[in-house]
This record gives structure tokens, C-alpha cells and sequence, in this order.
């Protein structure tokens, strides 16, 4: 296919719609032509699954590796790494506010003595972190010194926490063996093409070897660079994620070749991510009205890449400083100024008594799917449905309706209830009451969902959703989301069977943009 | 004239500061400046200034002219 011609057709931003990219998916055989209900996404949702124990045991706590571990563990950031040295027309590391939540912006920087601090500071508080990553807010291999040196004190202070690194790959292939040496299991490689002239797109420059290169000759050292790097880090065991910048009309398409391309060397884990683009970021993308992807866009790539290779979809795209589970920031309790007042004890026997029982949660919880899933076996239908949950993490429904900062999105069907993606919406309620506004907000960021889960939901919204479309559904407080979600999905298809209701389409839904916390 | 730092678009991001061959580049106050004494502009030893290459804000490493324009030793 002639990726250039792509491009022409589809940059006057009138972009790829799903077909398109269903077209491109075709001939790429041997990744995902089976959709929806195929591959579990992110290691194995219901366990070990058909992983290798020795893949398992690296994946199984580390929340970014496996979706289902993110319900239960956490991870940080320690913001280590402030200098870049490529420039990405989606980033602008300028910008600094406490309230935005992307990759590239913190609030501080550390240097390597004070994240070893943080890093047993939010240990001793939190006992489910299990994973340190250093992501930026530049290029951990653009500081390789502070990122080794924080590795060094970290892994001498608190050996059982996980290391990892997100890097653009430039300088990958200089640093793989300081990589292996520090025990670093987990790297995260940003690729957003594999074709330079889509490349030049993306990246205005590079600095290499002492000089800056601009156009389609930065974008190939960089690709030529990455891809190396990839099989480097493969060969010697070392599990590989890969992040993909999802932007319309300029590599949307393209990424299913780049899912091709790393998943032949070796990568354990493809995460397409939505494009962030608002004017008020300062990006190039931003400012010169380059749009994001819808969600039912995102989903219809990250269905179609799925097949032999995991796709991530839980993915919140954090900060370089984020604290917490996935979806949750706690960076603010941990400032440096807090953190070095703080009397830290770190205590390996209390967290590996509390991750243990984390451990016997998550089985029950897996139990739980286990039971309603043979409820649903010999049933039959092609309907699939989105439901969208509001939940604070353990695999529960255990979030106020009001309360939900995001939804975590389950498609349901006949195969049982899987995660694919999550929607960021405004913060509902403000100091006690509600705001039209957001709720709007809500209702465009589920639109396409046939029910959203809650905890708990008012009257106001709740007569709102119905008329949206989506059925607000509290009965199952509390209980597990997938045995939940299965039960409910049960209930659904007898209704339709005995016609009661009928099986109406959804529509698109939009990924939010902007600041956490815009209503404040 | 050696390069300075414009202070105010300075990210402070500390790029430059591992790149320059002479050890001219230090923080200061939250940002990052230029010992005028110490830059020769990479003459001799790049093709390039590395603080203007490297930097991520464009037009912030630049000439300083107030300054009389480096002189390589003889």
C-alpha cells in the first residue's frame, strides 16, 4: 500500500474513517482481524492465562504491563530527567500546571538523591506500589547519568520495586547494557512511524552526534535507531513495551505497520495512545488545530492491531511525576518538600504482607468472572455492548456516580466482559452539587455505551442518562465489575430475546482534552 | 561574541548544559546561563554551537552582541 498516497488523501483533515483502516487491517495478516472478542488485552486478564511463568512473573504487579494488575497495584514517576533530545510536534514541556495530566509536564524536578527519597516515601504510604518508572520529562537516555544513578540508589534501597524506563529510542542501542545491568526488566519505546517521510511529520528535529538533523533524515535516524534498539532490548529478555501517538490523518493508518514492525522484534505490548492537542498546550499539533482521535476511532485501530500481539488500553497517559494507580494522581502528597521532612521507615515485610493480600482479592475476583461466565455459556449472540464503570480500583463498582474523575469502558458479549478503554470526564460534582455542564460532558464521553455501573447516582443525572440512552445501573454496588457487567449483560439478552426491549446501535463518543480538573 | 541564554524562555530543562565543550554552562537561579568567558562558540570543536542545536525553545541560545566576538588563540 502506498503509505505516501495515504497520507494525501486523508491529511485535509477529513480524516481515515474505520473502514479505511478495516481496509488496511486486511492485508495485514496475522494481526488482529479478529476484533473485539479476540486477545485479551495486556497480558492476560483472567491470570496467567497462556503467559509463560517466567513473562508472568515480571508482568503480574507491574500495572502498565497488565491490565489486570492495574485495578490493584501502583506505580510513580520520579521526574529525573529533564532534558530531551528529540522535538515532537505533540510536546511542549514548557508548559508547566499542577492540573494538567500529560506525558512531558511535572511540577519539580528531582535530582537523584531526592527521588531515591520519594521512591521509599511513597512505598512506606502506599504499600501496593510496586513499580518505579522514570519517563521524562525529557528523555531518561537524553540524562542517562541522573536515571542510572537513581536507579543504582533505588534498587541498593528497596530491591523489590520493579525499574522501568520510557525512552524515544534515540539513544537506546548506546545504553542496553546499562539497561541490563541494572536489572531493568520493563522499557517503553515511543514509536509513532516507521516510514521517514511520515516521520518528518511528526518530528521537526533530532540532536545526534553532535548535530541537529531536521526532515525525513532525522525521522530515519530515529526510526533506524528505535527499531535497533527494540531488538537489542528483546534479545536479551527484556520486556518491551511500545507507545504509539494516534494521530489522524498523519499516522493513523501507519500504525497498523508499525504494529507489524515491533511486533516482528520481539515487543511484548503495543499501546496506541489518542493524540492530546489542545491550543492552550503551546504544541505545534495544537496550535495549528491538529484534531485527536474519536473514541470509536481509537478502539477500531487498537481492535484491529489485536491479534497475536497484547494491546494496551488502560493507558492514562500520565504525567512524568505521577504517583498512584493508574487513573489516580497522588504526586501533590509528595512534593519535595514534603517528602524531606517526612521519617521514613521502609518496611519490605508490611508491603509483602499487603500485596499478599491484594493477591488473595484478585483471585476472588477472578473466581467471581469465573462463576457468572458459565451462566453465560451456551447462551448465543453477536451483540456486543459497551458499558462504561465507575470504579476507585480493586476490580469493585465501588465509585459515586458524581465522584467519577473516569469510566472504565467493558465490552460485553457472549464471550464474557472485557476491558477496552477508559474516558476522562470532567469532575461532576463540585462542592456538593451538580453542573449541567459536566454532565453533558459525562454523556459525550460514554456516548457510545449502552449502561454505565455506579456505586451510587442522584435522581437529576440519573433521569438524564436514561434519556441519553444509557441505562444508569446501581444495583450491583460494590460487587465486582466483570461478574457484574456478565450478569447485567445476561439480564440484557433475555430481554431482547423475549422482546421486551429492543438491541438499539450506539453512537461515537469524544476523548476528553485538556486539564484534569477544568471546572475548578 | 560568545552565546547567551535568554532567561525568560529558558525551560531550565538542562540540555545544553552536558553538551557545551568547555564546561560553560551552568544553573543559575532556576534557569541556565553562559560564562562569557568560557564559550568560544564550539568553534574547533563543532560544526555547530551545541546549546542552539540541542535547545528545545528556538532563538533562546544566541549571540550575544554586546560582547566582542570570540578570537580562537593564535
Amino acid at each position: 500500500m502506498d503509505v505516501s498516497a495515504q497520507h494525501d488523501a486523508s491529511s485535509n483533515g477529513n480524516v481515515a474513517d474505520v473502514g479505511e483502516i478495516m481496509q488496511a487491517i486486511a492485508e495485514h495478516k496475522g494481526c488482529g482481524t479478529t476484533g473485539g472478542s479476540g486477545k485479551a488485552s495486556c497480558g492476560s486478564q483472567a491470570g496467567q492465562g497462556d503467559l509463560p511463568t517466567e513473562i508472568w512473573e515480571k508482568v503480574k504487579n507491574h500495572p502498565c504491563y497488565s491490565e489486570e494488575a492495574h485495578h490493584h497495584y501502583a506505580r510513580m514517576h520520579v521526574a529525573v530527567a529533564p532534558a530531551c533530545n528529540i522535538q515532537c510536534n505533540y510536546c511542549n514541556r514548557k508548559y508547566d500546571c499542577a492540573n494538567e495530566s500529560r506525558p512531558g509536564v511535572v511540577s519539580e524536578k528531582l535530582t537523584p538523591e531526592q527521588a531515591a527519597k520519594k521512591v521509599l516515601a511513597v512505598a512506606s504510604t502506599i504499600p501496593q506500589m510496586t513499580v518505579l518508572g522514570i519517563a521524562g520529562p525529557g528523555d531518561p537516555l537524553a540524562n542517562p547519568e541522573k536515571t542510572f544513578k537513581t536507579f543504582e540508589l533505588i534498587s541498593k534501597t528497596a530491591p523489590d520495586i520493579k525499574l522501568c524506563l520510557s525512552t524515544n529510542g534515540l539513544t537506546l542501542p548506546d545504553h542496553v547494557d546499562t539497561i541490563a545491568r541494572f536489572n531493568v526488566d520493563h522499557v517503553t519505546i515511543t514509536i509513532n512511524m516507521v516510514d521517514p517521510e511520515i516521520g518528518a511529520q511528526i518530528y521537526p528535529w533530532i540532536f545526534y552526534k553532535h548535530k541537529r538533523y531536521t526532515g525525513y533524515e532525522a525521522a530515519k535516524i530515529l526510526t533506524d535507531r528505535q527499531l535497533q534498539g527494540l531488538e537489542m532490548l528483546t534479545e536479551r529478555g527484556i520486556l518491551c513495551k511500545i507507545n504509539s501517538v494516534m494521530i489522524p490523518g498523519i499516522n493513523d493508518q501507519h500504525l497498523v505497520e508499525v504494529n507489524r514492525a515491533v511486533k516482528s522484534r520481539g515487543a511484548f505490548l503495543h499501546n496506541i495512545m489518542p493524540l492530546i492537542s489542545s491550543p492552550e498546550h503551546g504544541t505545534v499539533f495544537g496550535l495549528n488545530g491538529q484534531r485527536g482521535p474519536s473514541a470509536q476511532e481509537l478502539k477500531a485501530l487498537q481492535d484491529s492491531c489485536e491479534g497475536e500481539m497484547n494491546m494496551m488500553r488502560h493507558c492514562r497517559q500520565c504525567r512524568a511525576d505521577a504517583v498512584g494507580l493508574l487513573g489516580e494522581d497522588r504526586s501533590a502528597e509528595f512534593t519535595t518538600e514534603k517528602i524531606m521532612a517526612m521519617e521514613v521507615k521502609y518496611d519490605a515485610e508490611t508491603r509483602k504482607a499487603y500485596q499478599e493480600k491484594v493477591e488473595e482479592e484478585r483471585i476472588a475476583k477472578v473466581a467471581a468472572k469465573q462463576e457468572e461466565l458459565a451462566e453465560l455459556a451456551g447462551a448465543s449472540s453477536d451483540i456486543k455492548v459497551l458499558a462504561a464503570v465507575a470504579t476507585k480500583g480493586s476490580g469493585l463498582i465501588n465509585e459515586h456516580f458524581g465522584h467519577a474523575k473516569e469510566f472504565q469502558v467493558y465490552e460485553l458479549s457472549t464471550a464474557g466482559a472485557k476491558f477496552v478503554g477508559h474516558r476522562r470526564v470532567d469532575l461532576y460534582c463540585q462542592g456538593g452539587y451538580g453542573e449541567e455542564d459536566s454532565l453533558e460532558t459525562i454523556i459525550r464521553a460514554i456516548n457510545d455505551c449502552h449502561a454505565v455501573f455506579v456505586a451510587k447516582i442522584g435522581g437529576c443525572p440519573k433521569g438524564d442518562l436514561i434519556k441519553a440512552g444509557i441505562e444508569p445501573v446501581d444495583q450491583y454496588a460494590h460487587e465486582f465489575i466483570e461478574k457484574s457487567a456478565i450478569a447485567w449483560f445476561k439480564a440484557y439478552l433475555d430481554k431482547i430475546n423475549n422482546g421486551e426491549i429492543e438491541h438499539v446501535e450506539r453512537g461515537d463518543a469524544a476523548i476528553r482534552q485538556g486539564a484534569l480538573i477544568s471546572a475548578a | 561574541m560568545p552565546f547567551k541564554i535568554i532567561a525568560s524562555q529558558c525551560t531550565s530543562c538542562s540540555a545544553c548544559e552536558p553538551e557545551c565543550p568547555n564546561v560553560a554552562i551552568r544553573e543559575k537561579g532556576g534557569t541556565f546561563v553562559i560564562d562569557p568567558k568560557k564559550c568560544t562558540e564550539c568553534l574547533g570543536h563543532f560544526d555547530e554551537p551545541q546549546c542552539v542545536a540541542v535547545c528545545p525553545v528556538d532563538n533562546t541560545c544566541v549571540i550575544d552582541t554586546s560582547l566582542p566576538r570570540y578570537q580562537a588563540p593564535a
